[in-house]
């Protein structure tokens, strides 16, 4: 069998070379986690690194999410330039301090003294049968807190370019790493690099409906899409790229053509980021549209370990598809 | 101690704890006159800690304290002004006005705040210590915490890492015996600190926190070894704050006998004591230093009055790095 060509990788690798050329970038860049360095990651994105680059740079911390990502803080403010990968969002929750109440304000309560330039990766999501404890999507979460930036790279070019832009930023980033992701497949071209981080993505162009998506769900999103364009139903598919800010610009435009919206987001709907964004469109562009908005969230469930149950808590290609067709009116497709 | 003591340090070290003992008896006064409002947690007692400790440290070394942190921001040289208008939220303030009493920063003095999140502060020295040992800088960074932050698990994880890696951090304890309205016994199953520090690796000790001379000398010592590669040192100051928690406090948790028992070992009164002793300040001189640390506060307290207030159009500055500030410094060429 022919090996696949060179430009084919996966995810994890997309994210595994952009870690590597920034260290090779800048010597500021250091890696520190819980087993990112003899372990290779838990979800082995960093596999060889330590090897290539040695333990001062890919460094192994204790599990202690709240002193690493704090301690990523001060290195940051001192001058570094740390990324700090946090296993699963869910152990993030041990460093909810540190992450909203300082790296989230110092630059505020400074009165713009010191700015915090960390960048904190972590993976997200359900989809694997990992349970309640491993699985959930807290992303919506962090993106609620002013001073921080939330991306969440979808594809294979964004988990390759996102990193190098976070680094530039002043700013603390938050990079959500969908973990049904990492095995993804797909083309990278050659001398791809840094991506925008400000603007999101029209992924499919279409007439009849938006959908607006981002991370894990954007595969499912488009998959929705393809079966709808067997319907003559054309939905334009957005990925948000950046949760916080959003760019709302991009997603009305959208929804001001295509004049009906269904939002999927892997977050349980009460008080979901999916709500926010109706609540914008309906703040901006309510007389634009021709149907109620629409969304289609995680159920009001801790994620179950079961397949089946797992599968009915997430949004899936045919609950898209079901929600669209609730909004277009058969022949308005025409 | 007068066989080896230094006038002029001395008189230094006098002056800086009157500073501070000054600056807060004003905030106290100001707070009742409504210039100065949300939490106000008063360092009053503790003087020698902050002026002792602060001598240790170079121009270029960080300092990382907490909510009850005047003192330390005087002592490291932020100046009156800029501390009393923040106080009093005006833009002339060195947050801005937008920190208040509890937020205190200062890039100029490497200050680092100023966190109400009790245990908040350790992790981040551990990573400005940790930017200093990557890059190779001779540089300490010295965190202030009370005894009630070693209850949190934040002091735990960052003492293990601070150990476990070797980095240049000073560990500034301000054991006070309370933590708001509990006390140490109440709170913590080993009350000794520095045997507790002992057991993460780290070289430790416990120093009289009234006597500003010995903080001073235990600092010094403490930062040399850390300055010399030795790791992170760990020093428990045992001390005492003479006013209430802060200004919300009926303080009914403590006997006054026991309050007026501390007081008879103030920092400020002890080193006049022997530094009368030693004919290097008498009753003239004494007075004459008080005169010119009440005039410097008064001088804080017009700037800050007559500083501004920040134009409400500008309310969510500084939440985002601006585009401008962006383009030149962050990006690694
Ligand atoms: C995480 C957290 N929990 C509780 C509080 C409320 N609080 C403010 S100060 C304080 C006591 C802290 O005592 P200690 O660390 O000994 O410092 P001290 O006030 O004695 O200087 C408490 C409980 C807080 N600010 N942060």
């Amino acid at each position: 069998m022919a090996s696949p060509p060179a430009d084919r990788v996966t995810y994890r690798e997309a994210v595994r070379e952009a870690i590597r050329e920034a260290l090779l970038r800048d010597p500021r860049v250091f890696l520190m986690g819980e087993d990112v360095g003899r372990y290779g990651g838990a979800y082995a994105v960093s596999k060889g690194l330590l090897a290539e680059f040695g333990p001062e740079r890919i460094r192994d911390t204790p599990l202690s999410e709240s002193t690493f990502v704090g301690a990523g803080i001060g290195a940051a403010l001192g001058g570094t330039r740390p990324i700090v990968e946090v296993m699963t969002v869910n152990f993030s929750l041990l460093a909810l301090d540190q992450i909203v109440n300082n790296a989230a304000t110092i630059r505020h309560m400074s009165g713009g003294g010191f700015s915090v330039p960390l960048v904190i990766r972590m993976a997200t999501g359900a989809g694997r049968q990992l349970a309640a404890q491993h699985a959930h999507s807290l992303e919506g979460w962090f993106a609620h807190v002013p001073g921080l930036r939330i991306v969440t790279p979808a594809t294979i070019e964004d988990a390759r370019g996102m990193l190098w832009t976070a680094l530039e930023n002043p700013d603390p980033v938050l990079i959500f790493e969908h973990q049904a992701l990492y095995n993804l497949e797909g083309e990278l071209p050659a001398g791809a690099g840094a991506v925008d981080i400000d603007r999101a993505a029209v992924r499919r162009p279409g007439r009849d409906v938006t959908l607006v998506t981002y991370g894990g769900t954007l595969v499912k999103t488009l998959a929705a899409a393809e079966t709808l364009a067997g319907e003559n139903i054309h939905a334009e598919v957005i990925d948000l790229r950046t949760l916080r800010p959003l760019d709302m610009d991009t997603v009305l435009a959208s929804v001001r053509k295509t004049r009906r919206v269904v939002v999927v987001d892997e977050g349980w709907r009460s008080g979901s980021l999916a709500g926010e964004i109706l609540a914008r469109i309906a703040e901006s562009a309510f007389y634009d549209l021709d149907a109620p908005v629409r969304r289609v969230c995680s159920a009001e469930v801790p994620i179950p370990y079961p397949k089946h149950l797992e599968d009915a808590a997430l949004p899936q290609p045919a609950a898209v598809v079901e929600a669209v067709r609730a909004l277009v009116p058969a022949g308005a497709a025409a | 101690m007068t066989g080896t003591l230094d006038a002029v340090r001395a008189q230094h070290l006098l002056r800086e704890m009157l500073r501070i003992r000054r600056f807060e008896e004003k905030c106290a006064e100001l707070y009742s006159a409504g210039k100065i409002r949300g939490f106000l947690h008063l360092y009053i007692g503790e003087e020698a800690v902050a002026a002792g400790a602060m001598q240790a440290l170079a121009a270029d070394d960080a300092v990382v304290a907490t909510y009850r942190e005047h003192g330390h921001a005087l002592a490291r040289g932020i100046p009156a002004e800029a501390l009393m208008a923040e106080m009093f939220g005006k833009q002339e303030g060195c947050s801005r006005g937008r920190g208040g009493s509890m937020h205190v920063f200062d890039a100029a003095t490497r200050f680092y705040g100023g966190n109400a999140i009790v245990g908040g502060g350790l992790p981040i020295a551990v990573g400005l210590a940790l930017a200093d040992a990557y890059l190779g800088r001779q540089r300490v960074t010295a965190c202030f915490f009370g005894d009630g932050a070693t209850a949190e698990g934040e002091f735990h994880e960052s003492m293990n890492l601070a150990a476990l890696w070797r980095l240049p951090v000073l560990f500034l304890c301000e054991n006070n015996l309370y933590a708001m309205g509990t006390r140490i016994e109440r709170a913590l199953s080993q009350t000794d600190l520095t045997a507790k520090a002992r057991t993460y690796g780290m070289p430790a000790e416990c120093v009289d926190g009234m006597d500003v001379l010995a903080v001073e000398r235990a600092a010094r010592q403490a930062a040399d070894a850390v300055r010399g590669g030795g790791g992170p040192f760990f020093l428990e100051c045992r001390t005492y704050r003479f006013r209430a928690h802060s200004m919300f406090d009926a303080e009914l948790y403590r006997d006054k006998a026991e309050v007026e028992d501390w007081k008879k070992r103030d920092p400020i009164a002890l080193l006049r004591t022997t530094l009368e002793a030693a004919a290097i300040v008498d009753e003239a001189a004494a007075a004459r230093l008080d005169g010119e640390v009440q005039r410097e506060i008064a001088r804080a307290v017009e700037f800050a009055d007559a500083g501004s207030w920040e134009p409400v159009e500008q309310l969510t500055r500084d939440v985002y790095t601006p585009a401008a500030e962006k383009a030149h410094g962050f990006a690694a060429s």
